[in-house]
């Protein structure tokens, strides 16, 4: 074996947050003119160790050998310097920009008018142009990016990471929201760029994608490397053993709740804005989990935010038991019986400064109130430690800051917070999202409890397995039509994926 | 298509407020509508202009300058002190030579800009958000006007003696187009270069709209606002020099409040308060704007206290009407 085998090896490579050991000792080594996938469950700590790649963040320990050379990457710059690029799991445009500017945004193509330097804006247009041609993607390089739609958004991404050609590629989630087709798309320019000797590294959470474009798989597990195989020589049940830790049994619990009666109804709801949701009509039913799939894009978030009042609705109507309902606020949706966990847990579920005590009661604060006004304490602590103990929270006291817990013990706060306000309609927008194994499997648990005692959930989820192991039906999203509802007995990935890439653009 | 002309209308909003202001005016009093109203108008906005363009560098980032109208007063007193004719009897330095002219203008931008440079330097090195950075300058600053102000033999006299050449900068005009009007539209061309063709300038677009995105494009994010800081410490010294220069003297006084019709000018002009958004022509038109309200409803005889509130409600109204913009895609 030759040293140049590996263009790059991350070797031992450490990095700890306040209070998570977020990557322990890894190591990852990258043959040029591969894809490399890097699979783990949510938390697991593959986006850290690129981010650890990419110059974001700075490791605690270990080294970066690029082409047989030790390097130091103090920051994106000398990243993209030493010839490595990246999609961002998070879509990172400069939205009120156009797209020629988001691509070429830290390396603006110059031109000398005398003493001047300025942009050379015709280049610009030209290249940016070229680029997108030579993926066949048409897009306007002056359209401005939030005119654009999530799809295209991540084109422009993928367009900006190929344009540095780079001879690695870090590729984070790059499908999340892409069509069927889209994907497809992507794949051969993935197989092109192999070709010639481009490295990809390529994180997804979806087991299929993995097994038809990468070559190798590393598979990390709460911070650690687990190790790395040849593609080939895996299955679908192994890799997912191998990410959870356990066998493929009991990654879900069992339901045995028969969902019976309406108590939920929505009828063609449609929002103001023109890519919003449109003609939305589905039920609910008492003990059911309905889960809602869809793409980064398809407008499930908007339309269960409308449902609990925080986004306005042109058209439609709403019945609760059977009795049309106007909800216009949160505060409307909680008296009919609603309750609401965000998909951003961090920025609109937990206030992080706050403890448990306080993170809990918040909802239902105007139930406390004792004499003068004043709240009871007494009744705020026993409830809440009620909850607490029902929901097996792990910490110390209530009051611990809810900053400082886990992403599962947080998400479990916020369920006692809604809980504490007695729902009959819980809707959780990706309850699982950035939380362990571990703690995913007692969310599970608690879930089907809440159904056992007759309580609603509608589910959205981008985790194919988690609606598939946990939902009764899915009804999925595109675009913001309704495209159709799966019954758990008949719903497959492939499914659910067709459905989600019905309408395009 | 009532939603297009709605939003066309919401767009351009500002530009028919200042349109109809000028029409209320002119009906009020036809004689409004003159060339000489007009170069007013424009000398008038003159320096407020250069303050302005200054400010909106801040306002850019997401953050605001309050050290703007400080500097400004700084500039004015520093410029004067060194510009007194020499046989006026109480020089702020008695012995000073007669100096070439550009030599204080470039001691004076000079100071401006290192001022500017320490603003800029405590927001990108230590973090510090734009408003508490500057909000604590503006008190150094007006302590080290005040300092310098007081020295003696000055004592705290409002400087006053100016040389002509100095003067004729702040009121003098060739082919009946003042010197002022040629300087602030000079800045302004050189300011919408810099934000529009430059790589700077297109980089703190992208600063202001993600931060983010500009760090992991390779944009060194820190360079740029130390850079940017300066630039405005700089424009705020020029409009300090020229603030002297048109109005003959100088105390520390100067500016003062500047930074809040800068900073007016600028949200009016359509300059999200968030970062990333807005134009060179806002900014013209924002300034436009007050300017009009103070010196034409002045000229109508309107009590001059309704000017302030026509001017608060104009400020909340226009950054209301904004803020739908941007809502309204949601």
């Amino acid at each position: 074996m030759n040293a140049n085998e590996f263009i790059l090896e991350m070797n031992n490579i450490s990095k700890e947050f306040p209070g998570v050991k977020a990557l322990d000792n890894v190591t990852l080594k990258i043959r040029a003119g591969t894809v490399h996938a890097i699979m783990g469950e949510n938390g697991a700590g593959k986006s850290t160790l690129m981010k650890c790649l990419f110059g974001i963040y700075k490791p605690d320990a270990g080294e970066i050998i690029l082409n047989g050379n030790k390097i130091n990457i103090r920051d994106s710059k000398e990243a993209l310097d030493y010839g490595i690029s990246m999609i961002h799991q998070e879509l990172h445009p400069v939205r009120f920009r156009n797209v020629m500017e988001n691509i070429w945004l830290g390396r603006f193509p110059m031109k000398n008018y005398g003493v001047l330097k300025l942009v050379d804006e015709k280049k610009m247009y030209e290249d940016t142009e070229k680029l997108l041609k030579s993926i066949d993607v048409d897009i306007k390089p002056t359209e401005i990016v939030r005119n654009l739609s999530a799809s295209r958004i991540q084109y422009i991404e993928i367009a900006k990471a190929l344009s540095y050609n780079a001879k690695i590629i870090i590729m984070d989630e790059p499908t999340s929201s892409l069509t069927e087709n889209e994907v497809d798309h992507l794949f051969n320019l993935i197989r092109n760029l192999k070709k010639n000797g481009v490295a990809i590294i390529y994180i997804s959470h979806k087991i299929d994608e993995i097994f038809q474009i990468s070559d190798e798989v590393s598979i990390m597990r709460d911070g650690k490397m687990v190790g790395t195989w040849n593609a080939s020589d895996l299955t679908e049940d192994m890799v997912i053993s191998k990410m959870v830790g356990r066998e493929l049994t009991n990654r879900f619990p069992a339901r045995d709740v028969v969902p019976d009666g309406v108590i939920l109804k929505v009828e063609n709801l449609s929002s103001p804005f023109p890519k919003s949701f449109k003609n939305v009509s589905f039920e609910l039913r008492k003990g059911e989990i309905l889960g809602i799939g869809g793409l980064v894009g398809s407008q499930r978030t908007e339309l269960v935010e409308a449902l609990f009042g925080l986004r306005s609705i042109e058209s439609g109507k709403i019945f609760i038991h059977g009795k049309e309902v106007v909800i216009k606020s949160p505060i409307d949706a909680k008296k009919y019986g609603m309750a609401l966990l965000t998909e951003e847990r961090r920025s609109t579920g937990i206030f992080p400064e706050l403890n448990i005590l306080e993170n809990s009661t918040i909802a239902n604060i105007k139930k406390y109130k004792g004499s003068f006004m004043l709240l009871n304490d007494k009744r705020r602590k026993d409830d809440t430690k009620k909850m607490v103990d029902a929901l097996k929270v792990k910490t110390p006291s209530l009051r611990t800051l809810i900053k400082n817990l886990s992403g599962g013990n947080q998400q479990k706060v916020l369920m006692a917070r809604w809980l504490l306000t007695v729902p009959e309609i819980l809707i959780l927008d990706e309850p699982t999202r950035g939380i362990d194994v571990g703690a995913k499997y007692e969310i599970y648990t608690i879930m089907n409890e809440l159904t056992k005692e007759g309580k609603s959930i509608i589910m959205i989820s981008s985790e194919m397995p988690e609606l598939l192991g946990m939902a009764d039906r899915i009804m999925v999203m595109c675009e913001g039509h309704l495209s159709g509802i799966l019954d758990k007995k008949d719903a497959t990935e492939e499914k659910i994926m067709r459905l989600a890439s019905k309408y395009t653009d | 298509m009532p939603n297009k002309i709605k939003d066309y209308l919401s767009q351009y909003a500002i530009y028919f407020v200042l349109l109809l202001l000028i029409i209320v005016i002119a009906i009020k009093n036809p004689t409004f509508m003159s060339f000489r109203v007009f170069r007013d108008i424009l000398s008038q906005s003159s320096t407020r202009i250069i303050v302005a363009l200054g400010a909106s560098f801040a306002i850019l980032i997401g953050g605001a300058d309050l050290s703007a109208g400080r500097m400004v007063g700084f500039a004015a007193v520093l410029s004067a002190s060194l510009l007194q004719t020499a046989n006026y009897p109480n020089r702020f330095f008695p012995g000073l030579p007669q100096l070439p002219i550009f030599v204080p203008l470039l001691i004076t931008l000079a100071v401006g800009f290192i001022f500017g440079l320490l603003n800029g330097f405590a927001i990108s090195k230590f973090s510090v958000p734009p408003f508490i950075a500057t909000l604590g300058s503006m008190v150094v600053i007006y302590g080290a006007d005040n300092i310098y102000f007081s020295q003696p033999p000055n004592n705290s006299q409002p400087i006053a003696g100016l040389r002509s050449d100095f003067t004729n900068i702040g009121t003098g005009s060739i082919f009946g187009i003042p010197y002022l009007i040629i300087i602030a539209a000079v800045m302004t061309i050189i300011m919408w270069i810099i934000l529009n063709k430059t790589s700077f300038g297109k980089d703190l677009y992208a600063i202001g709209g993600n931060r983010e995105a500009a760090i992991v494009s390779g944009v060194n994010v820190r360079r740029r606002i130390l850079l940017m800081f300066a630039i405005a410490g700089a424009l705020y010294a020029l409009a300090g020099f020229l603030e002297a220069a048109r109005t003959g003297g100088a105390t520390s006084e100067y500016g003062n409040m500047y930074e809040m019709d800068a900073i007016a000018a600028c949200v009016v002009g359509g300059w999200s308060v968030s970062g990333g958004v807005g134009t060179i022509p806002g900014i013209i038109v924002g300034v436009f704007i007050f300017t009009v309200i103070n010196y034409g409803l002045t000229f109508i005889g309107m009590n001059p206290y309704w000017q302030l509130i026509i001017k608060g409600l104009i400020i909340v109204s226009a950054v209301a009407v904004d803020i739908r913009k941007y809502l309204a895609k949601k």
